[in-house]
């Protein structure tokens, strides 16, 4: 599985070991199977993009890794999902310890309504962080991550709501950092923003998947082809029928050479 | 961002565990869940208590005088000790059925005004005078009757002015922003796009609401009315206030009567024995009424839905 | 009559229909101001009445009035907020949240005279609590209960689903997320209704008529009886003695009820304005 290429992205010389194993996971919304027989691997420190045709379940998906779809009532997983080699799914284990770890961003940007100081110290506060200094800290350092405090260092005590669409997303990335999670879902943060907002959250990206495991499920392919080491591609065949993930690979390949047919009629503009 | 500290290692030598659910942290969140719902069914509870306790207290009326002389009784006369609540009924009915004549047509001709016609404008100010008009105390809207209306049904139909007349009007008013909030929802949540479709084939504003509009609505405008119903039914200080409450059949609109409600309040203060029973078997048929009602407006929706 | 004449006609008849309402409310306040308002005196708001024909002020029944209000907000709003929090964030669709729902449609259409007899058919004579201000007020919650419950409930609601999303995301337990997040998000809206409901219990009569008592009397205990401000409006009214003061008391309290009506909407329409 170990792609070794010479490919500009390579910035490490470290080889990158699997973040996220999934092995033949099926997913029930009731008695609709939206998913069936995924089996993927997600490279630590990378961004993998998730592509395919609205309602193919890449949202379902990615919403399986922070198990979010756990507060859908009557929804059901098979298979495993492992997180450093740990099943999330194990009996006993907690959804909410696992959210620390695992952070999303949504598509609508969704800043609390408090000031931008308390959104950004809300996760660490439920945590139990209490101490202002600590707190101070931790809320600058985050807004530094998620290159927004320069535009917010005057302003912290003003609502979250009054900053624009794309500072808005930004500041819930701050919010998402400021507990250090190791990995961060981004269910299509761009499609509610202008477009130069899109420009500094793609470079954002860039500069955090150093440390950090991202995965992002995306319309644009111009986006996936951009922003991405690896994208896997999605697809539900017929109405009623689960999707499935058709193909997997580095995000060059699957542009350039796509393996199958299905892949490549959807990155042409055949369908979708 | 290199000069940042590093407080977090690489993720693939990061070895913390996955937590496993912390049995206090879940103690608390169900307890907190339970209690909730204890809150909640609070209102089953109130249903159930009433029931009980008003239950009790009007049962014996089966016995005696017996559920037939209780509801066909011709006569109520506590001095001879006859509790028979058809002229009552017919009371409440003959008001009631007054005040929709009256108010639904007012209610729903406000609110297709609010929600079709008004200018944001005028909207601000007819839409605060509907919710404060449904704010005035009962006991004020009995108040204006008596002293401003009653004189004026007076002289229309000779006598002192209480009676069904004077309560219908009032009752009417009352019933007003029950039935014109509803109705300016169900008109809000017609689909969108048959507006201007009916608009774009050329129709006027009035064909476009006749034909169009009302009937999308009609569900959620009966559902309006009978809920209207059921506050007319149920209303009491007003009604005590301009209706006469001398229990007997409707005579005319300007005799007096007394209804369901008017009469607890009227006796109630002194009945004892098989008197207070049979107020209590009143309040019984009272809820029994406006329950049904509720039931009604759920049947109707949930067809609707169906359907 | 063509169509131009028809829709002229019938749109004439809608503005007379939303005139009648405006004029009914605006006959109805002026008359109670324009009678009341010469009435008013800080003698009469707080002094005590006398006499046969109830001379003097109305202070006990002012103070009946807020006390057993204060009372049953007291009770009914953290048990209607908590239920409305229940319906909103934890109630999965199924037969009990149907017959809660039910049941609080039902109470809330229940006429208040028949909560008045069952308050007095529990609290004051099965319970043996009596004529007080306790009384009227539990029996004044129940009939608060569903409105509470459904202003609570339509204000959690409103808070849109993707806010929440974002606390779940950042590993909120439920609770912290509602506490934290959707509650005070919807603080403004809940207010707003509990006010609204203050406003309806100001105005209530038939509830306490046989809750209270009727005697005037200054309360001071919970157990203590009293007199409310409706029901002396309607026994002045009723037995036709001392006009002017039932104009006064008509006044006060439809200045009460305005003074909460425009308070929410006050409230309701600076929040508005905050979130942009």
């Amino acid at each position: 599985m170990m792609h070794v290429s010479a490919d500009v992205r390579e910035d490490t010389t470290r080889p990158r070991a699997d973040k996220i194993s999934v092995k033949d996971l099926d997913f029930y919304y009731g008695d609709f199977q939206a998913l069936t027989g995924i089996t993927v691997g997600i490279k630590e420190r990378g961004v993998t993009a998730f592509i395919g045709p609205s309602g193919c379940g890449k949202s379902t998906f990615l919403r399986c890794f922070n198990r979010m779809n756990d507060l859908i009532p009557g929804t059901k997983v098979d298979g495993t999902i492992l997180v450093d080699g740990e099943d999330i799914y194990a009996p006993g284990v907690d959804p909410v310890d696992l959210r620390r770890r695992v952070g999303m961003i949504f598509q609508q940007p969704n800043p609390f309504p408090m000031s931008i100081y308390d959104n950004v110290a809300f996760g660490p506060r439920l945590h139990g962080v209490t101490k202002k200094p600590e707190l101070d800290e931790i809320v600058e350092r985050s807004l530094e991550r998620a290159n927004l405090w320069k535009e917010v260092k005057e302003i912290l005590p003003r609502g979250g709501l009054t900053l624009s669409g794309g500072q808005q997303q930004r500041l819930c990335i701050a919010r998402v950092l400021a507990v250090e999670p190791d990995i961060m879902l981004m269910d299509e943060p761009c499609s509610a923003i202008d477009p130069t907002s899109v420009q500094k959250i793609e470079d954002l990206m860039d500069e955090l998947k150093d440390r950090i495991t991202i995965i992002i499920v995306t319309h644009n392919m111009q986006q996936a082809a951009r922003v991405s080491d690896e994208t896997a591609f999605f697809l539900q065949e017929k109405t009623g029928q689960p999707a499935e993930m058709v193909e997997f690979g580095r995000t060059a390949e699957i542009f350039t050479s796509p393996k199958d047919r299905r892949t490549e009629d959807y990155i042409t503009g055949r369908f979708g | 961002m290199a000069d940042e500290p590093m407080t977090t290692s690489t993720p693939s030598e990061s070895k913390s565990t996955l937590k496993l659910m912390s049995k206090s942290m879940y103690a608390k969140e169900a307890a907190l869940r339970n209690l909730f719902l204890l809150c909640a069914t609070a209102a089953v509870a109130g249903v159930a208590l009433i029931f009980l306790f008003v239950g009790v207290r009007g049962w014996p009326i089966i016995q005696d005088p017996g559920l037939g002389a209780f509801l066909f009784g011709k006569v109520w006369s506590s001095s001879t000790d006859q509790f028979g609540i058809l002229p009552l009924v017919t009371g409440t009915l003959v008001i009631t059925i007054g005040a929709l004549l009256l108010g639904a047509p007012l209610a729903v001709g406000t609110a297709v005004f609010l929600s079709e016609i008004a200018s944001p404008r005028v909207r601000s100010v007819v839409r605060p005078a509907v919710e404060l008009l449904a704010g005035v105390p009962s006991v004020v809207y009995g108040f204006f009757g008596l002293i401003i209306l009653r004189p004026i049904i007076a002289n229309l139909t000779g006598g002192l002015g209480f009676g069904p007349l004077t309560a219908a009007i009032i009752l009417a008013v009352m019933i007003v922003p029950t039935i014109a909030t509803l109705t300016e929802d169900a008109l809000g949540s017609v689909v969108p796009g048959i507006r201007e479709a009916s608009y774009a084939m050329g129709a006027t504003t009035w064909q476009t609401i006749y034909k169009v509009l009302l009937p999308a609505a009609s569900v959620g405008i009966i559902d309006a009315i009978i809920l209207g119903m059921g506050r007319a039914v149920g209303e009491t200080m007003a009604v005590v206030m301009v209706a006469g409450n001398a229990p007997q059949f409707f005579q005319g609109l300007g005799e007096p009567v007394s209804t369901l409600t008017s009469q607890i309040v009227i006796d109630m203060s002194y009945a004892s024995g098989t008197h207070r029973t049979a107020l209590f078997g009143m309040a019984v048929i009272l809820f029994l009424i406006s329950m049904g009602l509720v039931a009604l407006v759920r049947v109707i929706s949930n067809r609707k839905k169906e359907g | 009559m063509n169509k131009r004449t028809a829709n002229r006609l019938a749109l004439s008849v809608l503005w007379l229909c939303a005139g009648t309402t405006v004029a009914v409310l605006g006959a109805v306040i002026i008359y109670v101001f324009v009678n009341g308002i010469g009435q008013l005196s800080p003698e009469f708001i707080f002094t005590w009445p006398h006499g046969v024909n109830a001379e003097g002020g109305i202070w006990p029944t002012i103070v009946s009035t807020l006390y057993v209000t204060g009372l049953a907000m007291l009770i009914v709003t953290p048990i209607g907020v908590l239920a409305a929090v229940f319906l909103a964030e934890y109630a999965v669709q199924g037969r009990l949240v149907r017959i809660i729902r039910f049941a609080a449609d039902s109470l809330a259409s229940v006429p208040s005279i028949i909560m008045g007899l069952f308050g007095l058919a529990l609290f004051v004579e099965t319970m043996h609590i009596g004529f007080s201000m306790i009384s009227a007020a539990l029996a004044l919650s129940f009939l608060m209960l569903p409105i509470v419950m459904r202003t609570t409930e339509e204000a959690i609601r409103a808070v849109p689903k993707y806010i929440r999303w974002g606390s779940y995301g950042l590993g909120a337990s439920k609770w912290q997320t509602v506490s934290r997040i959707v509650i005070p998000a919807a603080m403004p809206r809940i207010l707003t209704g509990l006010i609204l409901a203050t406003g309806r219990a100001v105005g209530e009569t038939a509830v306490v008529i046989f809750t209270m008592g009727q005697a005037i009397n200054l309360p001071i205990s919970p157990l203590d009886s009293g007199r409310p401000m409706t029901v002396h409006l309607y026994m002045l009214a009723m037995e036709g003695i001392n006009l002017p003061a039932a104009y006064g008391t008509a006044l006060l309290l439809m200045i009460m009820i305005l003074f909460f009506n425009l308070t929410a909407r006050w409230l309701l329409r600076r929040n508005r304005r905050m979130q942009g």
